[in-house]
């Protein structure tokens, strides 16, 4: 054979098509002008509002979880461009399945923020959903959002009803069975899905180097033949701009997109003692703190003139005011019942239960 | 009134419900067009079409979390595991998730899910094939468990199963998919989930099986009959949760019991039936709990299976253990 058939190399390197989306440099210019989201003063100033309020409320529950007035918790601070810009886009009858760290979006969608700090806390009436919230609790096994959202997405095509299921998972999740089943699933049904990977560089201590020789995680989307599409997630315009063009693709009835975001967390992977020192070092934490997407969005908003310093110190006292009365709301809740427990546990409540039920409403003194 | 085999009684509740309810959706590994491996499916996506019967591609946690989806938005998901033995690739979607969705959520959300598998041996089978594993499925709570073992019981349970606002995990037994015929009404009907049937009334020992293992405990009744001994035999139906009233109130009157199943001694739901015996129904016993179970190996290679399956000779030489203590 005198000529190669594969050109390995050029194979291995299908990842470097798929270039980084950014709008906004580090100090808050416009990168590319035809891109600029077509946003209204109002709305951009809505959407900074929104990252900044996550921000506040990253800051407050990790205080809030060290005094123990909140359990399981996993921040956000950092993610504010990847999580607020995407949910941005949505509407509210789009249905959010969240992971773990998806909380702020799951509260801008539209559940009660006492009821996500009783998520926190352990406690059933923080996952109540009104009959008409499109929305699932936090999903803590990695993948399992995915596969459902191919489901949900599924429902609303059979429905024929022009909204999208949108789910999120970290760069380590997309070494799941269930993400890549996901992903396929929906695009063999044409389904209106939205596959957010929130690529923050590490699973706890693991890099995103060890999860996969993939140069980019966008482009697993290949492996679905579906579109795939890498954003830098620091960056809340090139988030929303892209999700918002993903969002009227897919609702044309093409099919799923995968969209990559590049972000960071600056705190622990959970505050359930993880301890980034261990494999982050300090000069990593710095070059993305030169990325914090907060910092972009106010230098564009102060170039616009719609942003002043007093505007957002302002806003700040009036999202601590209420963190406060959702925390206080929490702590005066009623107790759970092993009694609606059994209750809950099926429609129809089978004999043994029943019996089960009655034995602990007389122990609860009902 | 129609003679009937099992498979051909389930494909009509399958058609019968994808009737009555658009709201129904049958989905799985070759069951449109080839109208599944068994047969089951024939026909109905020709007849309802390809938006209420699908294929879907080969994975069994994304048919299952399709059906977790599909169910949050109304509808009611027939999804099908070609065999139960596939059943670990899905664990997580079953005893993971959808089985915990309306705890989860408060009671705030159902999932009318039934998921149908083949399972069950002595028809053969390659490895993975014909594994009991009911007894995985019984230790998940928010799930039924049922397994029918004839033809009027099956379509009466995946009817009600189909029906049900809580998720049913239905289990039908290769080797009674056209062992025998029998009557099967030609419209609608429902026999009641949770609920055992004593398919043979007795005064002198109980012997409690499901499955396959139904035939095997009533071919042993005979036997026991020409001996003078009158057997009761209850066929559990719904092995998860268990009927503990029919249970208690046979081996009351018989006051000895043989539990028989066809799965692994330290799998099925036997010992559940046991430990319920040996909580409150104690005092009922004449001699100590029988069970009869396969040997506590994996599933055999399929030249040893008539060695391995527990028969009905098991059952009578465990019963007259139990007669005679």
């Amino acid at each position: 054979m005198s000529e190669k058939i594969i050109d390995f190399e050029k194979l291995k390197k299908i990842g470097d098509e798929f270039k980084t989306v950014k709008i906004l440099s580090e100090d808050g210019k416009l990168l590319k002008k035809n891109w600029e989201p077509e946003l209204s003063d109002e709305e951009l100033f809505k959407l900074f509002k929104q990252m900044v309020w996550s921000r506040v409320l990253d800051e407050r529950s990790t205080k809030l979880n060290r005094q123990g007035r909140l359990g399981f918790y996993a921040p956000t601070a950092g993610e504010e461009a990847s999580q607020i810009a995407s949910n941005f886009v949505m509407d509210k009858k789009d249905f959010i399945l969240p992971a773990y760290r998806d909380v702020p979006q799951l509260v801008l969608h539209g559940l009660p923020l006492y009821q996500a700090f009783l998520w926190s806390r352990g406690h059933v009436d923080g996952n109540k959903y009104p009959d008409n919230f499109p929305a699932l609790p936090p999903q803590i096994i990695i993948g399992a959002q995915y596969v459902q959202a191919a489901g949900v997405a599924l429902g609303f095509k059979l429905k024929g009803q022009k909204n999208v299921a949108y789910t999120y998972t970290g760069d380590g999740g997309t070494s799941q069975g269930d993400f890549y089943e996901g992903i396929n699933f929906a695009g063999a049904f044409k389904a209106p899905a939205i596959f957010i990977v929130q690529n923050n560089g590490y699973a706890i201590s693991v890099p995103r180097s060890e999860q996969t020789a993939a140069n980019t995680l966008a482009q697993k989307a290949v492996a679905a033949g579906i579109p795939g599409v890498q954003v830098d997630g620091m960056d809340a315009l090139a988030v929303y701009e892209v999700t918002k063009e993903v969002r009227e693709y897919v609702l044309e009835g093409n099919g799923p997109v995968l969209i990559e975001t590049l972000t960071y967390r600056y705190g622990p992977h959970t505050l359930s003692g993880d301890d980034p020192k261990r494999y982050r070092t300090k000069e990593t934490d710095d070059l993305w703190r030169k990325k914090d997407p907060l910092v972009r969005m106010r230098k564009y908003l102060e170039n616009k003139g719609i942003w002043t310093q007093e505007k957002e110190d302002n806003y700040v006292t009036e999202v601590q005011a209420q963190i406060k009365e959702a925390i206080d709301k929490v702590e005066n809740m009623p107790k759970q019942k092993i009694s609606e427990y059994l209750k809950n546990t099926f429609s129809e409540t089978p004999a043994g239960t029943k019996q089960e039920i009655e034995r602990f409403e007389a122990k609860e003194g009902k | 009134m129609t003679k009937k085999t099992m498979i051909k009684a389930i494909t009509d509740a399958m058609d019968e419900e994808l009737t009555r309810d658009e709201k129904v959706l049958v989905f799985g590994e070759d069951v449109g067009k080839n109208g599944g491996v068994f047969r089951a499916t024939e026909d109905l996506q020709k007849k309802h079409g390809e938006k209420r019967v699908f294929d879907t591609p080969l994975a069994e946690s994304g048919i299952i979390g399709l059906s977790t989806g599909l169910a949050l938005q109304g509808f009611r998901p027939v999804p099908e595991i070609q065999f139960f033995g596939f059943v670990f690739e899905t664990m997580d979607q079953i005893a993971g998730q959808l089985s915990r969705i309306r705890f989860r959520l408060g009671g705030t959300r159902k999932v009318p899910i039934t998921i149908r598998a083949p399972f069950g041996g002595g028809v053969h089978t390659p490895e993975l094939h014909a594994d009991s594993l009911e007894g995985l499925m019984a230790q998940i709570p928010g799930l039924r468990v049922v397994i029918p073992s004839n033809p009027y019981d099956a379509k009466g349970l995946l009817i009600s199963a189909i029906r049900a606002d809580d998720p049913v995990v239905f289990l039908e037994h290769m080797k009674l998919y056209r062992s025998f015929k029998a009557d099967v009404p030609d419209e609608a009907y429902t026999v009641p989930l949770d609920k055992a049937n004593v398919v043979k009334e007795g005064k002198d020992i109980t012997l409690i099986a499901y499955g396959a293992m139904v035939q095997e405990s009533l071919k042993a009744s005979e036997e026991l009959a020409k001996q003078n001994i009158d057997a009761e035999v209850i066929d559990l139906r719904t092995v998860s949760p268990l009927d503990e009233e029919t249970i208690l109130k046979s081996v009351k009157k018989t006051g000895r019991v043989v539990i028989v199943q066809e799965a692994q001694e330290q799998a099925g739901v036997g010992a559940h039936v046991a430990a319920l015996l040996a909580e409150d129904g104690i005092l009922y016993l004449k001699a100590p709990i029988g069970r009869v179970t396969a040997p506590n190996t994996p599933y055999p290679f399929s030249e040893a299976e008539s060695d391995w399956l527990p028969n009905k000779g098991d059952i009578l030489e465990k019963a007259n253990k139990v007669l005679e203590y």
